[in-house]
């Protein structure tokens, strides 16, 4: 896969930018700062410009012996499926655990939910999987950096707007859909969505991964106002298991990490403890 | 106007020259193609493995290198130092698996003295592996399988892909073999192992990966990295099942005319003599 071509990065969810209500808090002046620290150190500085690789790599370096559906030399990708869901006081966020290198499944336990700003800040990431685990890395930097200078924890919208930048200012260059979500006393539980061309929104639930696609109707329809906990990992459990049963690239368990006031909890479902769809 | 833009990065203006030079000369012979684009570098399709215990960690590999469909080297090691208590098996183009391992070996060797400890955390080796790969966007082809042991986190076991990103399992395999290795894991594998039974395991996927792939043969050489990340056995040719059986103790000695005369054709000696003028 020719990831590097901007051509190829599908487009952005149609967003209207009107549709970003929740986006009515001002930039404090710490983050501009600390915007420009982080174009003043580009994390992704140097990483190579938009081209294709892949034929240059078959051409010399592809092994006769690797067969076509194994090859290592590919993106490894989360073909996935994430979501988060928002209740009043918390969040709820759950992945597959499917990471594949072409058709070969190279870890059917990943981790796709990782902490931004423990246990308060988490995201679920989606696309490449070096891109994504070193945007989380790259975030997870700068918000412990932000934490100690201003000797408060940041918020979710900070933890998020760092996402944004860095996806925005980096898109030719990455293939990353990350969802951020978490807690904080400014705004209780949040859902942001950072899109692949770098938008960014606040919903009360989001979807993201290939998955994702194969359950925007049902998440539409059985999506309440005002669920509680229970009610928001129930529906997170039926409608993950949808998109893992349709969804190729997405499968294996069901992670999921509930933030409120009280801290972060990770919950774990194994095949057999999600709901079963149609099997036919 | 603005003539020269302040460029960062890479150049692949020559990988742009390649493409089109190979457009080209779409009819011509590999030859003469290979002559003028680099040669193509040897890897190692290979099969590399690694497995948690309680106690440590045990890595392994097989011994072929291969260059296109030639065996280039029959018994080379893929279980590279990095520190004293961390080990690294690659998979990929042998030049970068090499070239990477070592950069990253002086780094830890310079970050432990740097830091005044005996051991240096195995995260800190991945960390600066991943970053280092990232940075080349896959464009060094090291697919590596880390392990080690360290005060901080006890037995870690790591895989790091080419493009960057990382995997921490208990049981990991990595090349072109490592389908066969995965498929004695996923059957063999259970949370209780001892030492002894994790170093069959990994001989069992190697061995399987030695078998049932082309790209891999030879060898298995393991490495256990135990007793808090001080101790390693370092089990180079731990099993050799293609030995050669039989090579004629004589070698092949051909008698004087085994090879007919076709023609036969004598000429004398020309005599040139050269002259030295200085006009």
């Amino acid at each position: 896969m020719s990831r590097s071509h901007e051509a190829t990065i599908p487009p952005a969810r149609g967003f209207s930018s009107s549709s970003g209500g929740g986006l009515k808090t001002s930039t404090p002046a710490s983050l501009e700062l600390l915007y420009a620290a982080a174009a003043a150190s580009d994390p992704f500085e140097g990483i190579a410009s938009a081209m294709s690789f892949t034929k240059h790599l078959l051409m010399h370096n592809c092994d006769v012996w690797t067969p076509d559906w194994y090859n290592p030399t590919q993106d490894p990708q989360l073909g996935t499926t994430i979501m988060a869901v928002e209740y009043d006081g918390g969040v709820v966020l759950a992945a597959d655990s499917r990471t594949s290198t072409g058709t070969y499944v190279a870890n059917r336990v990943s981790d796709k939910i990782t902490a931004v700003a423990p246990p308060y800040i988490y995201c679920a990431r989606s696309g490449s999987a070096a891109d994504t685990q070193m945007l989380a890395d790259t975030v997870r930097r700068y918000v412990t950096a932000l934490a100690l200078e201003t000797q408060r924890p940041a918020t979710v919208r900070t933890a998020a707007a760092l996402f944004r930048e860095l996806i925005y200012q980096n898109k030719s260059r990455l293939t990353a859909g990350v969802i951020c979500a978490g807690w904080d006393p400014l705004n209780g539980g949040q859902v942001y969505s950072i899109t692949l061309g770098g938008t960014l929104v606040r919903q009360p639930f989001s979807i993201g991964g290939s998955g994702s696609t194969y359950i925007y109707g049902y998440c539409d329809a059985s999506y309440r106002k005002g669920m509680n906990r229970e009610a928001c990992i129930a529906f997170c459990q039926q409608a993950a298991s949808l998109a893992m049963a349709r969804d190729g690239s997405s499968g294996g368990v069901l992670r999921m990490v509930c933030i409120e006031e009280s801290g972060a909890q990770r919950l774990l479902f194994t095949e057999d403890q999600l709901p079963r769809g149609w099997q036919g | 106007m603005l003539l020269e833009q302040d460029f960062q990065g890479f150049s692949f203006d020559l990988f742009l020259r390649n493409q089109q030079l190979l457009r080209r000369w779409s009819n011509e012979s590999k030859e003469r193609i290979e002559n003028v684009l680099a040669k193509p570098p040897r890897k190692t399709g290979t099969t590399i493995a690694g497995v948690l215990f309680a106690g440590g960690v045990v890595l392994g590999a097989d011994t072929r290198a291969t260059e296109g469909n030639v065996v280039a080297d029959k018994n080379c090691s893929k279980i590279h130092y990095i520190a004293s208590n961390i080990y690294c098996c690659g998979a990929g183009t042998a030049a970068d698996t090499e070239a990477t391992t070592q950069l990253i070996a002086s780094q830890m060797e310079l970050h432990r003295q740097a830091v005044d400890r005996d051991l240096v955390p195995v995260a800190a080796a991945m960390t600066r592996l991943k970053h280092y790969l990232f940075r080349y966007q896959g464009y060094i082809s090291a697919a590596l399988v880390l392990g080690g042991v360290d005060e901080l986190n006890g037995p870690s076991l790591y895989t790091v892909y080419p493009h960057g990103s990382v995997d921490q399992l208990p049981y990991v395999s990595m090349g072109s073999g490592s389908l066969a290795a995965m498929a004695v894991f996923e059957a063999r594998w259970h949370e209780a192992l001892t030492e002894e039974e994790a170093k069959c395991l990994v001989y069992e996927a190697i061995s399987a990966g030695i078998e049932n792939d082309l790209g891999s043969g030879s060898n298995v050489d393991l490495c256990v990295v135990k007793n808090g990340g001080r101790a390693v056995d370092y089990l180079r040719g731990y099993a050799k099942e293609n030995v050669r059986v039989y090579r004629k103790p004589t070698g092949h000695v051909f008698a004087r005319g085994t090879t007919a005369v076709l023609a036969q054709e004598l000429r004398k000696y020309v005599q040139v003599t050269r002259v030295v003028s200085d006009l």
